[in-house]
Protein backbone atom coordinates (compact mmCIF):
# COMPACT_ATOMS: atom_id res chain seq x y z
CA UNK A 1 0.00 0.00 0.00
CA UNK A 2 1.47 3.31 -1.00
CA UNK A 3 1.38 6.32 1.27
CA UNK A 4 -1.21 7.97 -0.90
CA UNK A 5 -3.48 4.95 -0.72
CA UNK A 6 -3.11 4.83 3.04
CA UNK A 7 -4.01 8.50 3.21
CA UNK A 8 -7.20 7.88 1.25
CA UNK A 9 -8.07 4.83 3.28
CA UNK A 10 -7.55 6.65 6.56
CA UNK A 11 -10.17 9.04 5.32
CA UNK A 12 -12.67 6.20 5.12
CA UNK A 13 -14.51 5.56 8.40
CA UNK A 14 -15.69 2.22 7.13
CA UNK A 15 -12.18 1.00 6.36
CA UNK A 16 -10.94 2.24 9.70
CA UNK A 17 -13.79 0.57 11.56
CA UNK A 18 -13.05 -2.71 9.86
CA UNK A 19 -9.35 -2.81 10.70
CA UNK A 20 -9.45 -1.14 14.11
CA UNK A 21 -11.26 -3.73 16.22
CA UNK A 22 -8.22 -5.92 16.85
CA UNK A 23 -5.97 -2.84 17.00
CA UNK A 24 -7.81 -1.53 20.07
CA UNK A 25 -7.39 -4.86 21.82
CA UNK A 26 -3.70 -5.23 21.01
CA UNK A 27 -2.97 -1.69 22.18
CA UNK A 28 -5.15 -2.13 25.25
CA UNK A 29 -3.43 -5.33 26.36
CA UNK A 30 -0.02 -3.81 25.70
CA UNK A 31 -1.01 -0.77 27.75
CA UNK A 32 -2.19 -2.93 30.64
CA UNK A 33 1.01 -4.99 30.69
CA UNK A 34 3.31 -1.96 30.38
CA UNK A 35 1.47 0.26 32.86
CA UNK A 36 1.16 -2.43 35.51
CA UNK A 37 4.81 -3.48 35.24
CA UNK A 38 6.08 0.10 35.03
CA UNK A 39 4.05 1.17 38.06
CA UNK A 40 4.95 -1.84 40.20
CA UNK A 41 8.58 -1.34 39.24
CA UNK A 42 8.44 2.35 40.04
CA UNK A 43 6.52 1.89 43.27
CA UNK A 44 8.36 -1.03 44.80
CA UNK A 45 11.68 -1.63 43.05
CA UNK A 46 13.06 1.72 41.89
CA UNK A 47 15.21 3.41 44.51
CA UNK A 48 13.90 6.47 46.35
CA UNK A 49 15.37 9.90 45.60
CA UNK A 50 18.17 11.07 47.88
CA UNK A 51 16.31 14.32 48.63
CA UNK A 52 12.64 13.55 48.26
CA UNK A 53 12.54 9.98 49.49
CA UNK A 54 9.51 8.03 48.36
CA UNK A 55 7.33 10.95 47.26
CA UNK A 56 9.60 10.88 44.20
CA UNK A 57 7.61 7.82 43.03
CA UNK A 58 4.81 10.14 41.95
CA UNK A 59 7.02 10.91 38.94
CA UNK A 60 5.99 7.56 37.40
CA UNK A 61 2.45 8.91 37.04
CA UNK A 62 3.06 12.62 36.73
CA UNK A 63 5.54 12.70 33.85
CA UNK A 64 3.75 10.17 31.57
CA UNK A 65 0.39 11.89 31.99
CA UNK A 66 1.91 15.32 31.30
CA UNK A 67 3.70 14.02 28.18
CA UNK A 68 0.63 12.25 26.80
CA UNK A 69 -1.65 15.21 27.60
CA UNK A 70 0.56 17.38 25.37
CA UNK A 71 0.92 14.74 22.65
CA UNK A 72 -2.86 14.37 22.55
CA UNK A 73 -3.14 18.11 22.00
CA UNK A 74 -0.56 17.97 19.20
CA UNK A 75 -2.57 15.22 17.56
CA UNK A 76 -5.68 17.41 17.75
CA UNK A 77 -3.76 20.29 16.20
CA UNK A 78 -2.72 18.10 13.28
CA UNK A 79 -6.25 16.69 12.92
CA UNK A 80 -7.62 20.23 13.02
CA UNK A 81 -5.26 21.37 10.24
CA UNK A 82 -6.19 18.33 8.13
CA UNK A 83 -9.87 19.06 8.66
CA UNK A 84 -9.47 22.70 7.66
CA UNK A 85 -7.40 21.98 4.55
CA UNK A 86 -8.68 18.64 3.26
CA UNK A 87 -12.15 18.62 4.85
CA UNK A 88 -11.59 15.00 5.87
CA UNK A 89 -14.44 13.92 8.14
CA UNK A 90 -12.28 11.35 9.91
CA UNK A 91 -10.06 14.22 11.10
CA UNK A 92 -13.03 15.80 12.87
CA UNK A 93 -13.87 12.48 14.49
CA UNK A 94 -10.27 12.11 15.71
CA UNK A 95 -10.46 15.63 17.09
CA UNK A 96 -13.72 14.93 18.91
CA UNK A 97 -12.58 11.55 20.21
CA UNK A 98 -9.31 12.88 21.64
CA UNK A 99 -10.76 15.72 23.71
CA UNK A 100 -12.09 13.75 26.72
CA UNK A 101 -8.95 11.65 27.07
CA UNK A 102 -6.59 14.62 26.77
CA UNK A 103 -8.70 16.57 29.23
CA UNK A 104 -8.54 13.85 31.88
CA UNK A 105 -4.79 13.38 31.33
CA UNK A 106 -4.13 17.11 31.77
CA UNK A 107 -6.25 17.17 34.90
CA UNK A 108 -4.39 14.13 36.22
CA UNK A 109 -1.01 15.72 35.49
CA UNK A 110 -2.06 18.85 37.38
CA UNK A 111 -3.49 16.83 40.27
CA UNK A 112 -0.46 14.57 40.69
CA UNK A 113 1.72 17.67 40.36
CA UNK A 114 -0.10 19.30 43.25
CA UNK A 115 0.12 16.14 45.33
CA UNK A 116 3.84 15.91 44.56
CA UNK A 117 4.36 19.62 45.17
CA UNK A 118 2.97 19.58 48.70
CA UNK A 119 5.61 17.32 50.27
CA UNK A 120 8.54 18.50 48.11
CA UNK A 121 8.04 22.22 47.43
CA UNK A 122 5.89 22.85 50.45
CA UNK A 123 2.86 24.09 48.47
CA UNK A 124 0.04 22.47 46.53
CA UNK A 125 0.13 25.12 43.86
CA UNK A 126 2.46 27.87 42.72
CA UNK A 127 1.72 30.21 39.82
CA UNK A 128 4.93 29.69 37.91
CA UNK A 129 5.25 29.56 34.13
CA UNK A 130 5.12 25.75 33.90
CA UNK A 131 2.10 25.17 36.10
CA UNK A 132 0.20 28.12 34.62
CA UNK A 133 0.81 27.08 31.00
CA UNK A 134 -0.33 23.56 31.91
CA UNK A 135 -3.49 25.05 33.40
CA UNK A 136 -4.01 26.92 30.14
CA UNK A 137 -3.83 23.55 28.38
CA UNK A 138 -6.63 22.27 30.60
CA UNK A 139 -8.74 25.30 29.73
CA UNK A 140 -8.06 24.73 26.03
CA UNK A 141 -9.44 21.22 26.44
CA UNK A 142 -12.46 22.62 28.31
CA UNK A 143 -12.92 25.12 25.48
CA UNK A 144 -12.83 22.41 22.81
CA UNK A 145 -15.33 20.35 24.75
CA UNK A 146 -17.69 23.27 25.34
CA UNK A 147 -17.42 24.58 21.79
CA UNK A 148 -18.61 21.30 20.33
CA UNK A 149 -21.53 21.18 22.76
CA UNK A 150 -22.45 24.79 22.02
CA UNK A 151 -22.68 24.54 18.23
CA UNK A 152 -25.48 22.25 17.07
CA UNK A 153 -24.47 21.99 13.43
CA UNK A 154 -21.80 19.32 13.20
CA UNK A 155 -19.81 20.78 10.33
CA UNK A 156 -19.64 24.25 11.90
CA UNK A 157 -18.73 22.80 15.28
CA UNK A 158 -15.97 20.75 13.70
CA UNK A 159 -14.41 23.74 11.97
CA UNK A 160 -14.63 25.96 15.05
CA UNK A 161 -12.96 23.26 17.13
CA UNK A 162 -10.32 22.77 14.44
CA UNK A 163 -9.41 26.47 14.53
CA UNK A 164 -9.17 26.45 18.33
CA UNK A 165 -7.12 23.23 18.27
CA UNK A 166 -4.68 24.63 15.68
CA UNK A 167 -4.24 27.98 17.45
CA UNK A 168 -3.86 26.29 20.85
CA UNK A 169 -0.86 24.32 19.60
CA UNK A 170 1.17 27.46 20.36
CA UNK A 171 0.80 26.64 24.03
CA UNK A 172 2.72 23.36 23.66
CA UNK A 173 6.21 24.86 23.07
CA UNK A 174 5.43 27.34 25.85
CA UNK A 175 4.79 24.47 28.27
CA UNK A 176 7.90 22.68 27.08
CA UNK A 177 10.30 25.60 27.30
CA UNK A 178 8.69 27.44 30.22
CA UNK A 179 11.24 25.95 32.61
CA UNK A 180 14.11 27.17 30.41
CA UNK A 181 12.80 30.62 29.46
CA UNK A 182 11.72 31.79 32.89
CA UNK A 183 12.61 31.32 36.52
CA UNK A 184 10.19 28.70 37.80
CA UNK A 185 9.78 26.59 40.89
CA UNK A 186 9.20 23.60 38.64
CA UNK A 187 12.33 21.61 37.82
CA UNK A 188 13.70 21.15 34.30
CA UNK A 189 12.67 18.45 31.83
CA UNK A 190 13.08 14.84 32.96
CA UNK A 191 13.60 13.50 29.44
CA UNK A 192 15.41 15.47 26.77
CA UNK A 193 15.91 14.32 23.21
CA UNK A 194 19.53 15.38 23.04
CA UNK A 195 20.85 14.17 26.38
CA UNK A 196 20.69 11.05 28.47
CA UNK A 197 18.49 11.51 31.55
CA UNK A 198 20.30 12.65 34.65
CA UNK A 199 18.85 9.77 36.66
CA UNK A 200 20.37 6.29 36.72
CA UNK A 201 18.66 3.57 34.61
CA UNK A 202 16.95 1.88 37.56
CA UNK A 203 15.02 5.12 37.98
CA UNK A 204 14.27 6.12 34.39
CA UNK A 205 13.56 2.73 32.77
CA UNK A 206 10.30 2.21 34.71
CA UNK A 207 9.40 5.78 33.80
CA UNK A 208 10.01 5.07 30.11
CA UNK A 209 7.91 1.90 30.43
CA UNK A 210 5.02 3.89 31.86
CA UNK A 211 5.32 6.59 29.18
CA UNK A 212 5.17 3.90 26.49
CA UNK A 213 2.30 2.18 28.28
CA UNK A 214 0.31 5.38 28.52
CA UNK A 215 0.82 6.05 24.81
CA UNK A 216 -0.58 2.58 24.12
CA UNK A 217 -3.52 3.30 26.40
CA UNK A 218 -4.09 6.58 24.59
CA UNK A 219 -4.05 4.69 21.29
CA UNK A 220 -6.48 2.06 22.52
CA UNK A 221 -8.80 4.64 24.04
CA UNK A 222 -8.71 6.82 20.93
CA UNK A 223 -9.56 3.87 18.70
CA UNK A 224 -12.41 2.85 21.02
CA UNK A 225 -13.93 6.31 21.15
CA UNK A 226 -13.36 6.76 17.42
CA UNK A 227 -15.31 3.57 16.68
CA UNK A 228 -18.20 4.88 18.73
CA UNK A 229 -17.99 8.23 16.95
CA UNK A 230 -17.96 6.51 13.55
CA UNK A 231 -21.07 4.45 14.32
CA UNK A 232 -22.82 7.53 15.68
CA UNK A 233 -22.08 9.75 12.69
CA UNK A 234 -22.52 7.12 10.01
CA UNK A 235 -25.65 5.74 11.63
CA UNK A 236 -27.71 6.29 8.49
CA UNK A 237 -25.30 4.63 6.07
CA UNK A 238 -25.99 1.20 4.69
CA UNK A 239 -22.82 -0.32 6.10
CA UNK A 240 -23.50 0.70 9.69
CA UNK A 241 -27.08 -0.52 9.42
CA UNK A 242 -25.78 -3.78 8.03
CA UNK A 243 -23.33 -3.93 10.91
CA UNK A 244 -26.11 -3.40 13.41
CA UNK A 245 -28.38 -5.87 11.63
CA UNK A 246 -25.61 -8.44 11.72
CA UNK A 247 -25.42 -7.91 15.42
CA UNK A 248 -29.17 -8.28 15.80
CA UNK A 249 -28.91 -11.69 14.18
CA UNK A 250 -25.94 -12.74 16.21
CA UNK A 251 -27.32 -11.39 19.46
CA UNK A 252 -29.42 -14.49 19.98
CA UNK A 253 -26.43 -16.78 20.39
CA UNK A 254 -23.67 -14.45 21.56
CA UNK A 255 -23.61 -11.70 24.14
CA UNK A 256 -23.30 -8.07 23.18
CA UNK A 257 -19.78 -7.83 24.55
CA UNK A 258 -18.53 -10.52 22.27
CA UNK A 259 -20.24 -9.03 19.26
CA UNK A 260 -18.50 -5.72 19.90
CA UNK A 261 -15.21 -7.53 19.98
CA UNK A 262 -15.86 -9.27 16.70
CA UNK A 263 -15.86 -6.04 14.76
CA UNK A 264 -18.07 -5.44 11.73
CA UNK A 265 -19.97 -8.71 11.94
CA UNK A 266 -21.28 -10.84 9.10
CA UNK A 267 -23.71 -8.30 7.72
CA UNK A 268 -21.15 -5.59 7.11
CA UNK A 269 -19.90 -7.01 3.84
CA UNK A 270 -16.40 -6.75 2.38
CA UNK B 1 13.03 -4.43 46.19
CA UNK B 2 13.35 -1.03 47.72
CA UNK B 3 11.40 -1.82 50.91
CA UNK B 4 12.15 -4.25 53.74
CA UNK B 5 8.55 -5.12 54.52
CA UNK B 6 5.06 -4.73 53.13
CA UNK B 7 4.22 -2.31 55.92
CA UNK B 8 7.11 -0.09 54.91
CA UNK B 9 5.96 -0.28 51.30
CA UNK B 10 2.50 0.91 52.29
CA UNK B 11 3.93 3.65 54.45
CA UNK B 12 6.14 5.03 51.65
CA UNK B 13 8.52 6.59 54.13
CA UNK B 14 5.76 8.76 55.57
CA UNK B 15 4.57 9.96 52.16
CA UNK B 16 1.84 7.32 51.91
CA UNK B 17 -0.98 9.85 51.52
CA UNK B 18 0.65 11.64 48.59
CA UNK B 19 1.92 8.58 46.74
CA UNK B 20 -1.22 6.48 47.08
CA UNK B 21 -3.47 9.45 46.33
CA UNK B 22 -1.60 9.96 43.04
CA UNK B 23 -1.68 6.32 42.02
CA UNK B 24 -5.30 5.96 43.12
CA UNK B 25 -6.40 8.98 41.11
CA UNK B 26 -4.47 7.67 38.10
CA UNK B 27 -6.11 4.25 38.36
CA UNK B 28 -9.52 5.91 38.64
CA UNK B 29 -8.97 8.09 35.57
CA UNK B 30 -7.70 5.14 33.51
CA UNK B 31 -10.69 3.01 34.49
CA UNK B 32 -13.05 5.86 33.71
CA UNK B 33 -11.58 6.34 30.24
CA UNK B 34 -11.72 2.64 29.54
CA UNK B 35 -15.33 2.36 30.70
CA UNK B 36 -16.42 5.51 28.88
CA UNK B 37 -15.02 4.30 25.55
CA UNK B 38 -16.70 0.92 26.02
CA UNK B 39 -20.01 2.44 27.02
CA UNK B 40 -19.97 4.82 24.06
CA UNK B 41 -19.34 2.02 21.58
CA UNK B 42 -22.16 -0.02 23.02
CA UNK B 43 -24.51 2.96 23.16
CA UNK B 44 -23.75 3.98 19.55
CA UNK B 45 -24.56 0.52 18.20
CA UNK B 46 -27.60 0.25 20.44
CA UNK B 47 -28.93 3.53 19.06
CA UNK B 48 -28.64 2.25 15.50
CA UNK B 49 -30.39 -0.98 16.51
CA UNK B 50 -33.16 0.92 18.26
CA UNK B 51 -33.78 3.08 15.24
CA UNK B 52 -33.87 0.06 12.96
CA UNK B 53 -36.32 -1.66 15.29
CA UNK B 54 -38.50 1.43 15.35
CA UNK B 55 -38.48 1.63 11.58
CA UNK B 56 -39.08 -2.10 11.26
CA UNK B 57 -41.81 -1.89 13.89
CA UNK B 58 -43.76 0.41 11.63
CA UNK B 59 -43.87 -2.25 8.95
CA UNK B 60 -43.58 -5.59 10.69
CA UNK B 61 -44.33 -5.76 14.40
CA UNK B 62 -42.92 -9.22 15.23
CA UNK B 63 -39.29 -8.36 14.75
CA UNK B 64 -39.32 -5.25 16.89
CA UNK B 65 -41.00 -7.10 19.74
CA UNK B 66 -38.43 -9.84 19.73
CA UNK B 67 -35.63 -7.32 19.57
CA UNK B 68 -36.78 -5.63 22.74
CA UNK B 69 -36.76 -8.84 24.71
CA UNK B 70 -33.13 -9.37 23.97
CA UNK B 71 -32.00 -6.37 25.88
CA UNK C 1 -2.47 19.58 -4.10
CA UNK C 2 -5.29 21.42 -5.80
CA UNK C 3 -5.40 25.24 -5.64
CA UNK C 4 -8.37 25.31 -3.30
CA UNK C 5 -6.59 23.17 -0.69
CA UNK C 6 -3.40 25.12 -1.16
CA UNK C 7 -5.32 28.28 -0.38
CA UNK C 8 -6.85 26.73 2.74
CA UNK C 9 -3.44 25.50 3.84
CA UNK C 10 -2.14 29.06 3.53
CA UNK C 11 -5.04 30.30 5.65
CA UNK C 12 -4.24 27.73 8.34
CA UNK C 13 -0.55 28.64 8.25
CA UNK C 14 -1.35 32.35 8.48
CA UNK C 15 -3.70 31.67 11.36
CA UNK C 16 -0.98 29.79 13.20
CA UNK C 17 1.70 32.36 12.39
CA UNK C 18 -0.54 35.27 13.40
CA UNK C 19 -1.56 33.71 16.67
CA UNK C 20 2.02 32.61 17.30
CA UNK C 21 3.36 36.11 16.73
CA UNK C 22 0.72 37.62 19.01
CA UNK C 23 1.53 35.22 21.81
CA UNK C 24 5.29 35.58 21.29
CA UNK C 25 5.10 39.39 21.47
CA UNK C 26 2.89 39.25 24.55
CA UNK C 27 5.30 36.91 26.30
CA UNK C 28 8.24 39.05 25.28
CA UNK C 29 6.55 42.13 26.71
CA UNK C 30 5.72 40.31 29.92
CA UNK C 31 9.03 38.51 30.06
CA UNK C 32 10.32 39.79 33.38
CA UNK C 33 6.92 39.44 35.03
CA UNK C 34 6.70 35.81 34.07
CA UNK C 35 9.60 34.97 36.32
CA UNK C 36 8.28 33.48 39.50
CA UNK C 37 10.94 35.05 41.69
CA UNK C 38 13.79 37.56 41.87
CA UNK C 39 17.27 36.01 41.81
CA UNK C 40 19.84 37.22 44.39
CA UNK C 41 21.56 39.69 42.04
CA UNK C 42 18.30 41.56 41.46
CA UNK C 43 17.63 41.68 45.19
CA UNK C 44 21.10 43.06 45.89
CA UNK C 45 21.14 45.54 43.02
CA UNK C 46 17.85 47.04 44.15
CA UNK C 47 15.89 45.97 41.07
CA UNK C 48 13.43 44.17 43.31
CA UNK C 49 10.81 46.42 44.92
CA UNK C 50 10.91 46.86 48.67
CA UNK C 51 7.98 47.03 51.10
CA UNK C 52 5.78 44.94 48.87
CA UNK C 53 5.09 41.24 48.74
CA UNK C 54 7.50 39.53 46.35
CA UNK C 55 9.21 36.19 45.85
CA UNK C 56 12.95 35.73 45.88
CA UNK C 57 15.06 32.66 45.30
CA UNK C 58 18.57 31.38 45.70
CA UNK C 59 20.70 28.65 47.24
CA UNK C 60 21.01 28.34 50.99
CA UNK C 61 24.61 29.32 51.77
CA UNK C 62 26.53 26.67 53.69
CA UNK C 63 26.91 27.52 57.38
CA UNK C 64 24.48 30.43 57.22
CA UNK C 65 21.48 28.76 58.84
CA UNK C 66 20.99 30.12 62.36
CA UNK C 67 18.08 29.11 64.56
CA UNK C 68 16.87 31.14 67.50
CA UNK C 69 16.38 29.50 70.85
CA UNK C 70 12.60 29.28 70.43
CA UNK C 71 13.16 26.83 67.58
CA UNK C 72 10.86 28.56 65.11
CA UNK C 73 12.71 31.76 64.20
CA UNK C 74 15.40 31.03 61.68
CA UNK C 75 17.69 33.13 59.54
CA UNK C 76 19.78 32.09 56.57
CA UNK C 77 21.54 33.56 53.57
CA UNK C 78 20.43 32.93 49.98
CA UNK C 79 23.17 33.16 47.37
CA UNK C 80 23.69 32.61 43.64
CA UNK C 81 27.31 31.54 44.26
CA UNK C 82 28.33 34.44 42.03
CA UNK C 83 28.84 37.08 44.64
CA UNK C 84 25.26 38.15 45.31
CA UNK C 85 23.59 37.11 48.53
CA UNK C 86 21.01 38.39 51.00
CA UNK C 87 19.75 37.49 54.42
CA UNK C 88 16.33 35.96 55.03
CA UNK C 89 14.43 35.83 58.31
CA UNK C 90 11.57 33.45 58.73
CA UNK C 91 9.42 32.13 61.49
CA UNK C 92 7.72 28.80 60.97
CA UNK C 93 8.20 25.26 59.81
CA UNK C 94 10.69 24.76 57.00
CA UNK C 95 9.94 22.31 54.15
CA UNK C 96 11.48 18.82 54.28
CA UNK C 97 13.86 19.60 51.46
CA UNK C 98 15.28 22.69 53.18
CA UNK C 99 19.00 22.20 53.69
CA UNK C 100 22.26 23.92 52.96
CA UNK C 101 23.02 24.18 49.26
CA UNK C 102 19.34 23.63 48.36
CA UNK C 103 17.50 25.97 45.99
CA UNK C 104 14.89 27.83 48.03
CA UNK C 105 12.08 30.24 47.24
CA UNK C 106 10.90 32.72 49.82
CA UNK C 107 7.82 34.87 49.73
CA UNK C 108 7.57 38.02 51.80
CA UNK C 109 8.87 41.57 51.97
CA UNK C 110 12.28 42.96 51.25
CA UNK C 111 13.14 45.55 53.87
CA UNK C 112 15.05 48.72 53.09
CA UNK C 113 17.91 47.24 55.14
CA UNK C 114 18.27 44.48 52.56
CA UNK C 115 16.92 41.79 54.87
CA UNK C 116 14.12 39.70 53.46
CA UNK C 117 11.31 38.92 55.90
CA UNK C 118 9.72 35.72 54.62
CA UNK C 119 6.29 34.41 55.51
CA UNK C 120 6.54 31.39 53.22
CA UNK C 121 9.47 29.16 52.31
CA UNK C 122 9.31 26.76 49.36
CA UNK C 123 11.94 24.23 48.33
CA UNK C 124 13.04 23.88 44.72
CA UNK C 125 14.63 20.72 43.41
CA UNK C 126 16.19 19.89 40.07
CA UNK C 127 15.70 17.01 37.65
CA UNK C 128 18.84 15.20 38.79
CA UNK C 129 17.05 12.50 40.72
CA UNK C 130 19.39 10.06 42.41
CA UNK C 131 19.25 7.05 44.72
CA UNK C 132 20.61 7.87 48.19
CA UNK C 133 23.66 5.58 47.87
CA UNK C 134 24.65 7.20 44.59
CA UNK C 135 24.23 10.67 46.06
CA UNK C 136 26.58 9.73 48.90
CA UNK C 137 29.19 8.61 46.40
CA UNK C 138 28.84 11.75 44.32
CA UNK C 139 29.15 14.20 47.14
CA UNK C 140 31.05 12.71 50.05
CA UNK C 141 31.56 16.15 51.55
CA UNK C 142 27.88 17.10 51.38
CA UNK C 143 26.54 18.56 54.59
CA UNK C 144 24.28 16.33 56.64
CA UNK C 145 20.79 15.65 55.39
CA UNK C 146 19.13 18.00 57.84
CA UNK C 147 18.76 21.71 57.86
CA UNK C 148 20.72 22.04 61.02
Amino acid sequence: MTLKELWHRLGSPRWFYRISGPLAWVLGILALVLLVSGSVWGLAFAPPDYQQGNSFRIIYIHVPTAIVAQSAYMLMGVAGAILLVWRMKMADMVLAATVPFGMTMTALALFTGAVWGKPTWGAWWVWDARTTSMLVLLFLYFGLYALRQAIPRQETAGRACAVLAVVGVINIPIIKYSVDWWLTLHQGATFRLTEAPAMPPEMWIPLAVNVLGLYCFFGANLVGRLRAEIVRREARTAWVRALAAGELQTAREVSEDEVLRMGPGPGAGR
Amino acid sequence: MSFASFGEFLNMGGHALYVWLSYGAAAGVMLYNWAAARRQQRRALQDVLDRMRREAGGRADGRAGRGDEER
Amino acid sequence: MNPKRKQRLMVVLFLLAGAGATVALTLLALNENLNLFYPPDQIVSGEAPTQTRIRAGGMVMAGSVARQANGLDVSFVLTDYEGSDFEVRYSGILPDLFREGQGILVQGQLGSDGVFKADEVLAKHDENYMPPELADMHRPAAPGGDAE
